[in-house]
Order: C-alpha cells, then structure tokens, then sequence
C-alpha cells in the first residue's frame, strides 16, 4: 500500500502525504526500540510526538508517523518531517487502534 | 507490436554495444530439429507436439530446402494435405541470416518481416541454427543484467573512491535533543549516495544515531566521527565526561541511568549501547572520568549481513 491509503482511515495528515509505498507497521513508543526493530517502509505508530521521532524514522526507513492519543504534532517536528519527506497524521484514536486498522490496510 | 521492441539505430550506448557486438551465432539455437523432404507432414505435426515447437527445417545433406511452419500444418489439416510429403507444401521462399552477422540484422529482419523464425546458414550455405525472436530477447537480457551489475559496480567503486578517506566530524551539545539526529542522517546519506547496501546503512544508522543520543543523553558534550573508507565506516564517539563507572553494567540490555525527563521522551530504556553492539562488527568501548570513547566499525562488503 502507500502512504496515501492511510488518509483513507480519516486521520488528519500534518504534512504533505507522499506516494511513497508501505509494506510494514510497526507499534512503539520506545525509539530505541523503533530504531532497532521497525521494519524498512514501514509506518510507526506511537505517541512520541516529537522532533527526535523524525530522526529515529528517517533513520530506520520508516515513511509515515501516526500519532495517537490526539497528540500536538510541534511545528518543528512537522518541519523536520516535511524536509525528510516522512508523513505524519494525528489521530484520537490509541495505539492499539489504529494497528488494527493498519494491519487491515496492509492485507 | 514490434517483434522486438529495440531500436537498432538510436537505443541507449549499453545496447547498441550489445546488438552489435553479439553475433546472430551467439544467439541462435544451434542444434535445432530438423527433418527431410520425403517425411510427411503428419510426422511433421507429431514432431512439433512432441519438441514443443512451432517451424521445422527441411534439411538434406545439411543443405536448407525450406520450412514447415505450425501455419502450414493447419492448412494442411484444412485442405486434407496432411499425410503429403513435406516437400510439395513446405515454405520454399525463405528470408534467410548468416551465422556471422550482427544481431541488430535480426532484430530489424523480425520487424521487416513477419516470420518467427529465421534459419541461419554458415559461410558454406549450410543450415547451422534457427533463430526465434525469444531466443534474441533471452539472450539479451542475460547479456544485460551482466552488463548492469558491472556498470553498477563500477559506479560503486568510483563512489567509494569519492569518499576514501574521508573524515566527517559532528560536534554534539549536552542535552541537545533539538538537533539529535544530525550526525546520523548526514552520515546516511553519504552512504546512500554511494549506493551501500541498505542493510548495512541500516546497521550504520543505528550504531551512529544511539552513539549519537548517548552523547546529548549522558554527557556533557562530545563528538561524532565517521570515517570513510571503501573497506569500512568507524564510527567514533567521544565525550567530554563524565565517564561511565561501570562498562560492563552499561552494554547490558535494559540498564539505564537516564532521568525520568529522558526517558518520556522515549530513549533511555538502556537499548542504546547493546544495540550499537548488535549492529557493529567490531566494537570498543574505554571510559574514564575525563570521557568516553566508543568505536563501532562496521564493514561495507560483505555477503552476510546481521
């Protein structure tokens, strides 16, 4: 799937929303964790909303960010995220949630 | 659709090289089944059927008399020809190649002309092979995937030369979880740009980016080192203290020292370090008062990656 298929899920993109494809999810709040395990392509689902979230994700290949829990996305975390081209979407929904739902999206 | 969607006069350098170079000889086959003019064309039917092909030659004494093709057959079956010799109804009037000539003729004579296949006759006029279009784009495409890993090596290696030697150092500030990351994706896309295996600029990543927080976590400042060289990357992390008391109790999974501040951020569950050694192939730690220094050297040709 793409990145863009998540929109269809209704959560609210805080960046621009790339082509780029997903073939994997992974669900953490422990970015060393994320950073060691999340799989290439993947999409992170987490409520660290912070700018080092980017870093962690533009480092291991991950292309979009959901941030759960109805988290405020700072603006410098957009910023970082539009430059490395990583989606982000926000959502009230937990992170146990919008797994589910990812997880139905990438069968 | 083309027979063989190349352009022989204006394609890229890579296959105009390549049609003009591989010789009709290197592309045909070159034992092909073949049967003589007094056989019928039944026997010509249970041939096919049972090479699973499309166009026999009729051949005596090694000499090309004509081709039975599966068209003809099917006439023949129409018509109620099918048990006549082979050489009342064969094709007669044949669009032959020569063994010698280069494959860009065969792929302008399947566009000319609407056969599928052309007999190839050696310098003595004698029948030495046929040639279908699927044997060409085979062949071709063998051909190209050897040529593109060259080119692809080759674009490693002058990439890697680009970057022998080379020594990038990043300065990080204590408590700096503004720019965290810096380093590591700098050194990324140095990596990505020489075309490293992305299972190992994974690795690299995460021994630099965990290095790298270890630093703005822990210490009161320090440095990131990359050094560059078409072997390996040596990562080298330095600090200026306060040193870690116990090194031993560092590497090991899930001890941490990190404030409370830290940790909500997500970091400091005590993964950094063992993960770096995960990710390295070779791994140093050495730790006083005065500083940390931690080298992970991780090696950028190899099979087996972790």
């Amino acid at each position: 799937m793409k990145v863009t298929d998540i929109s269809r899920l209704g959560y609210k993109a805080e960046t621009p929303v790339t082509e780029n494809n997903v073939i994997a999810a992974y669900t953490g709040d422990l970015l060393s964790d994320v950073m060691g395990n999340a799989p290439d392509d993947s999409v992170l689902i987490t409520i660290q909303a912070h700018k080092n979230t980017v870093a962690v994700a533009t480092l291991a290949g991950i292309q979009a960010i959901v941030i759960c829990n109805g988290r405020a996305v700072p603006d410098d975390m957009k910023e970082a995220a539009e430059k490395e081209r990583v989606t982000i979407f926000t959502t009230k929904e937990n992170q146990f949630e919008v797994s589910v739902k990812i997880s139905q999206l990438l069968k | 659709m083309k027979a063989i969607p190349i352009n022989t006069y204006n394609s890229p350098n890579v296959i105009s090289d390549l049609i003009f170079q591989l010789k009709v000889k290197d592309v045909m086959n070159s034992s092909p089944i073949s049967i003589g003019p007094d056989a019928t064309l039944r026997q010509v039917q249970y041939l096919m059927k049972e090479q699973k092909i499309t166009g026999v030659p009729i051949v005596q004494n090694g000499h090309l008399l004509g081709i039975v093709s599966v068209d003809d057959i099917i006439t023949a079956l129409d018509y109620g020809t099918i048990e006549e010799k082979v050489y009342q109804h064969m094709t007669r009037n044949l669009i032959l190649l020569q063994d010698d000539m280069p494959v860009s003729f065969a792929i302008s004579y399947f566009d000319k002309f609407k056969f599928h296949r052309f007999p190839v006759l050696n310098k003595q006029k004698e029948l030495v092979g046929m040639v279908t279009s699927r044997d060409i784009t085979g062949k071709l495409l063998v051909e190209l995937n050897k040529t593109l890993e060259s080119l692809e090596q080759q674009n490693i290696d002058t990439n890697l030369k680009s970057t022998i030697n080379r020594v990038q150092s990043f300065s990080i500030k204590q408590k700096d979880f503004e720019s965290a990351g810096y380093a590591s994706t700098q050194i990324k896309k140095l990596l990505k740009s020489s075309g490293i295996n992305p299972k190992i600029i994974r690795r690299v990543s995460v021994a630099c980016y965990e290095l790298e927080m270890n630093i703005v976590v822990h210490s009161f400042g320090g440095e990131i080192i990359a050094e560059f060289s078409p072997e390996a990357v040596e990562i080298t992390a330095k600090d200026y203290g306060p040193g870690i008391k116990d090194t031993a109790l560092a590497l090991q999974k899930d001890w941490s020292t990190a404030d409370e501040w830290t940790r909500s951020l997500g970091f400091g569950a005590g993964m950094g370090l063992p993960n770096v050694q995960n990710a390295s192939d070779e791994f140093h730690i050495s730790s006083s008062e005065k500083g940390t220094e931690v080298i992970s050297k991780i090696y950028l040709n190899q099979e087996v990656t972790k």
